[in-house]
């Protein structure tokens, strides 16, 4: 399967790298007429990044580009599937500023190409499970949480990440009604955030992430269902408390602190044994931990497993 | 005469199109790959949405005929009815045979367990008595009265409905609290004269 991948991705990265290269020579060219604004070959919506591609790749085929743009939740743009898609374009993600703190040795904020910069970005091909029982398989490309994390010095006593989305409602016409309340929020365990699978994506199939998906920065915990998965984030903060999540705030009865794929705990309203895969008509069988339960579960041993979702 | 035979066929037929059209549409959509990256969930959604507006069109024909002095809708109550009946009908055949692939144990213990699942079965078996009893020789053998009081069923199955889209949703409750809201308004305008009637009598 890796040998199947690994040629289609490699030539994608080359690809990618020499346009990369080139849009960077004029930029850097234009900028000195004053014509940086006039951007390069590639639209400013959808750049092509630089990347190592993926090394853990899946058995399964990718879901295509189209479905993973155009049919997802993002309340922030409305409620339906397809409003991101059609809504998203309002929101500016450059600039953009994330500003890391809470219980950390060097807390602050930073742009978001400065971040990007700042660590080298890999290809993650992963399975997505929505709360919904629908999933996708999504190649994303990111930086380990635990890289960013590292970085900043996380103090003894931090046990927890907060995250929090932007809140505009002129960008995000979603947050003008009180769906949920905003801005949106999301937590993880210090040990999971850790975990080398946690990933910050800034892209997918090998371009910056669109509106859409989260742009410019969102979290990919693969393990998880996907509202756990929080999207244009602007705040990350290590604290020693467990932090609020917008689900569990809304109905604490549904969604849970840890929200792990499990396929033998219900969700209140309908099953969670199996799911549809997008582009398939028949289910399939939802894996423990979405499949991943090697890489994670050690961290949940002697919890019970129905607290865990 | 023969010209007014003409319009009534051609108004006949123009209600029927428009009864049907949701359906036209669901179809031209799914020839036309237009039915989103879930088409399953979608059409489910779809086709349950459209037995819910039916339904709220059958109380409000026989109101509008009443108050509105359209006596002339009545003579097409049963057929937006009988459609009302044909897309939850629909609905239930996508969530059977689609959703739920006939693995009638996962749907035995869906029933079971989901409130809104166990309403909205209920629903469906309360409509299909007013199906059957809808045709003119079904309708001649029964008593006139014990008809009338069968089919202000529809009134209980509209509420069934709106409650059945109320409990499945996430977060964004504005269109189930939407359609809840016409379905009483419906039902207040139909009780309050009753009732008044009644108090006046009294």
């Amino acid at each position: 399967m890796l040998i199947r991948n690994a040629p289609d991705l490699r030539e994608c990265d080359v690809t990618d790298h020499g346009l990369y290269l080139k849009r960077r020579a004029f930029i850097a060219g234009a900028a000195g007429l004053g014509l940086a604004a006039c951007g390069g070959a590639a639209p400013a919506s959808a750049a092509p990044l630089k990347y190592r591609p993926n090394r853990m790749a899946i058995d399964e085929s990718r879901t295509p580009l189209a479905d993973v743009t155009g049919y997802n939740n993002f309340y922030e743009f409305g409620t339906g599937k397809e409003d991101p898609a059609a809504y998203a374009k309002m929101m500016r993600s450059r600039p953009w500023t994330i500003t890391v703190d809470g219980l950390c040795e060097r807390p602050g904020s930073v742009d978001i190409d400065e971040l990007i910069r700042r660590f080298p970005l890999e290809e993650r091909i992963y399975r997505m499970r929505c709360v919904e029982a629908w999933s996708m398989v999504i190649p994303w490309v990111g930086f380990p949480l635990a890289a960013l994390i590292k970085s900043v010095g996380p103090k003894s006593n931090a046990k927890y990440v907060a995250f929090e989305t932007l809140h505009d409602p002129r960008q995000m016409p979603g947050q003008r009604s009180a769906v949920i309340r905003w801005p949106y929020r999301e937590g993880l365990r210090l040990d999971e955030a850790m975990n080398p699978l946690v990933l910050l994506a800034v892209g997918l199939y090998g371009q910056t992430l669109p509106n859409q998906n989260g742009a410019p920065i969102r979290l990919v915990v693969p393990w998880k269902y996907g509202f756990k998965g929080i999207k244009s984030i602007v705040r990350i903060r290590l604290t020693d408390r467990r932090p609020q999540t917008s689900w569990q705030m809304l109905a604490p009865g549904e969604y849970g602190f840890y929200g792990n794929v499990n396929p033998d705990v219900d969700h209140p309203r309908w099953s969670q044994a199996k799911e549809r895969r997008i582009g398939e008509f028949f289910r399939r069988k939802t894996l423990p931990f979405n499949g991943y339960g090697d890489q994670v579960a050690h961290l949940y041993r002697g919890l019970d497993p129905r607290k865990l979702y | 005469m023969p010209s007014r035979a003409h319009a009534l066929k051609l108004e006949s037929a123009l209600v029927w199109l428009a009864c049907a059209a949701p359906l036209i549409l669901l179809l031209y959509w799914g020839f036309t790959a237009r039915l989103t990256a879930n088409p399953v969930e979608f059409v489910l959604r779809d086709l349950g949405l459209w037995g819910l507006r039916f339904l709220c069109l059958t109380l409000a024909v026989t109101l509008l005929a009443k108050y509105a002095n359209m006596p002339r809708l009545m003579r097409y109550r049963r057929r937006i009815g009988l459609w009302a009946f044909a897309y939850v009908a629909l609905h239930l055949t996508v969530y059977l045979g689609a959703a739920h692939e006939f693995d009638w144990a996962e749907i035995g213990a869906d029933i079971a367990k989901r409130p809104y699942i166990t309403i909205g079965m209920a629903a469906f078996a309360l409509l299909v008595p007013l199906a059957v009893t809808s045709t003119h020789a079904v309708r001649r053998k029964m008593k006139p009265r014990s008809w009338r009081r069968l089919h202000r069923l529809v009134y209980l199955i509209a509420v069934m409905g709106a409650v059945h889209y109320f409990l499945l949703v996430k977060a964004d409750t504005r269109s189930p609290i939407l359609y809840g809201a016409i379905v009483a308004v419906l039902l207040a305008a139909r009780l309050l004269p009753a009732a008044r009637r009644r108090m006046g009598l009294a």
